[in-house]
């Protein structure tokens, strides 16, 4: 039973980070394998303002969501749009590029070492009822990644901007032939979706850990979350995220010697039964 | 003459060799002779050039897109380790071996591979090429794991030339594979398969119109593409004696996508004078500053993609357009 809490748990963090990915990769069809870089600068944001600034944890999560959204605007605005219309080869160059810029840069900034953080007294400790022992903080995770699952669900189906956001996804000419102003539309998508990598980079560092090397180390999980979860599908991103969490956690626990040969294989089999994902509505292009 | 008839002489005189590439093979030799003290970097030179020309076959010419290609360098690289270790040291015989089994593992990836799009293309390639660095990772016992491949005995080369701590058979022997790789696909590219390719990557939906059949086509040059690469990581176990675990990393591949794009993709020369402008930077930018290399990686990256998108070749070539515009003005 811990076994399958913690996978959740950390299938929650995957999804808390990688649904920022579905939003650009799914739904704006950009290919940003940058993503992990926009992660591990919010987590270097909560770890600052929490180490040298001494603000509480729960204050610097969203600081830390907005300043990584804020980035993600002037990246937007002066680089990723001039590649909209290039081929995904050129955005897989492009992002990779940023991803070794920020790897050296936070070395230069924050040393190679893990950064530290230490979570305040009421997410420490644990809960436990028999045969379950439950982290207080992996709760709190999972809390959080289902609201926001919620929330998401909510906004890209139900409100207004979900509407314009879908119609300028599907064909950018029209909905600008409507008034809708696409450009702002997608800037906002996209500060969304680097803002949630933020707060997922900071949630993550009690367990992922954070150290340069962070956008490529999980960038392979948070592609698999999204193209087996079907891009642009936040409940697919989201039980894709569940099943890797506790694959994951399980194949650690029980075969560690097989290491995440499991993930990957399961990966490239699940692609090549569905290649568009579990609950992919399209193929993408 | 007869206007349905299609004029052939472009496509003729494509295939002749020009003299400014005779004078490009003259390099190698020079470089012998003038940097005698950096065969080494040389000889790296030479692999990775061979390398890249096998992920310019695939993506360049027929447009597959990967992520993934050090799986075929690493599955050749721990080929040639493996048969070396175990008393089969013949380099010539280990090269041929490693060139099948990449081949092999190639054309059965390539069935999974042709299956998808590109985003589909870049998980499968990226997971397959994870899958065997985590095989070559936890299989200690055989591949060494972490700590790499050791023990390697490489006979000399023909029986005769023994491989020297000064690296100068070593240097030899990667030129000429690769020079005869080179040839190879140099034909190749020019043979209608190498045209039909071209067509496929330009227009997928006219091709199977007019006869050619596109995946068959794909799997051919995508085993291709990984038999170049396996003998390009036997040469680098070979020559080095000793294959780390780094032959199947992300990095790798990541940065051979930039090595091409940087020398310009679909053109032969680009893979190749990409690999000298930027093992050559690495060389000196790395002695300088070995930490922050990476970040002027990734801004070159980032600046080829917005501005200079055809690579080298790409720049030699509008030079080239721009004095014959001249000429005629």
């Amino acid at each position: 039973m811990t076994v399958i809490f913690d996978g959740i748990a950390s299938g929650m963090l995957l999804f808390l980070i990688s649904v920022g990915l579905s939003v650009t990769l799914g739904l704006m069809n950009f290919v940003n394998l940058a993503h992990g870089a926009f992660a591990m600068f919010g987590g270097f944001v909560a770890v600052t303002l929490l180490n040298r600034a001494g603000i509480p944890f729960l204050a610097a999560l969203p600081l830390a969501a907005i300043g990584t959204a804020l980035l993600g605007v002037l990246f937007e605005r002066t680089l990723y749009r001039r590649l909209y219309a290039a081929t995904h080869l050129d955005q897989v160059l492009f992002s990779i590029g940023l991803v070794f810029m920020s790897i050296a840069g936070a070395h230069y900034l924050f040393g190679p070492q893990q950064q530290p953080l230490t979570l305040p007294g009421f997410l420490q400790g644990q809960i436990n009822l028999p045969g379950l022992d439950m982290g207080v903080y992996r709760l709190f995770l999972i809390v959080l990644g289902l609201a926001i699952a919620f929330g998401l669900q909510k906004m890209v189906s139900g409100t207004r901007f979900g509407a314009q956001l879908r119609a300028s996804v599907d064909n950018p000419r029209t909905a600008r032939g409507m008034g809708i102003n696409v450009d702002r539309i997608f800037t906002l998508t996209f500060a969304l979706g680097t803002g949630l990598a933020g707060l997922g980079g900071a949630l993550g560092v009690e367990m992922l850990g954070l150290d340069p090397g962070f956008p490529v180390k999980y960038i392979v999980y948070f592609l698999i979350v999204v193209a087996v979860g079907g891009s642009g599908n936040i409940t697919g991103s989201l039980i894709a995220a569940l099943i890797l969490g506790v694959f994951d956690v399980a194949g650690k626990y029980y075969v560690p010697q097989a290491g995440a040969f499991v993930i990957y294989a399961v990966m490239v089999a699940m692609l090549i039964f569905r290649p568009q994902g579990l609950f992919g509505r399209k193929a993408a292009r | 003459m007869n206007k349905s008839m299609i004029d052939l002489t472009p496509l003729t005189r494509a295939t002749r060799w020009h003299p400014a590439e005779l004078a490009f093979w003259l390099l190698p030799v020079a470089g012998y002779f003038l940097l005698q003290d950096n065969l080494v970097l040389l000889t790296q030179i030479a692999i990775t050039a061979l390398f890249c020309l096998s992920l310019d076959l695939i993506l360049g010419f027929a447009g597959i897109v990967s992520l993934g290609h050090t799986a075929f360098f690493g599955i050749g690289a721990y080929a040639a380790g493996l048969m070396a270790a175990h008393g089969h040291g013949d380099p010539l015989l280990g090269l041929l071996v490693a060139g099948i089994c990449a081949g092999i593992a190639g054309f059965i990836s390539s069935l999974l591979v042709l299956r998808g799009a590109d985003l589909t293309r870049l998980m499968v390639t990226l997971g397959v090429a994870m899958m065997l660095y985590e095989l070559a990772n936890k299989l200690t016992p055989i591949t060494g794991g972490v700590d790499g491949l050791q023990g390697m005995e490489i006979q000399p080369l023909f029986g005769s030339f023994a491989f020297d701590m000064f690296g100068k058979t070593a240097y030899w022997y990667a030129v000429g594979v690769l020079f005869v790789m080179f040839v190879i696909a140099r034909r190749l590219v020019h043979s209608p398969f190498g045209l039909s390719l071209k067509g496929i990557r330009q227009n997928v939906g006219r091709m199977p119109a007019i006869g050619a059949p596109v995946n068959a086509r794909l799997a051919a040059v995508y085993t291709l593409g990984a038999l170049y690469a396996g003998i390009a990581g036997a040469l680098l176990a070979q020559t080095t004696q000793f294959v780390a675990l780094d032959v199947l990393s992300f990095n790798r591949s990541a940065e051979l996508l930039l090595i091409l794009v940087l020398g310009g993709s679909g053109c032969l020369y680009g893979a190749l004078i990409g690999t000298i402008v930027f093992m050559t930077a690495h060389h000196f930018l790395s002695d300088m500053n070995p930490e922050y290399w990476q970040f002027w990686l990734g801004l070159l990256l980032v600046l080829i993609v917005l501005f200079a998108r055809d690579g080298v070749m790409g720049g030699v070539r509008r030079l080239g357009a721009l004095g014959k515009g001249g000429a005629k003005a």
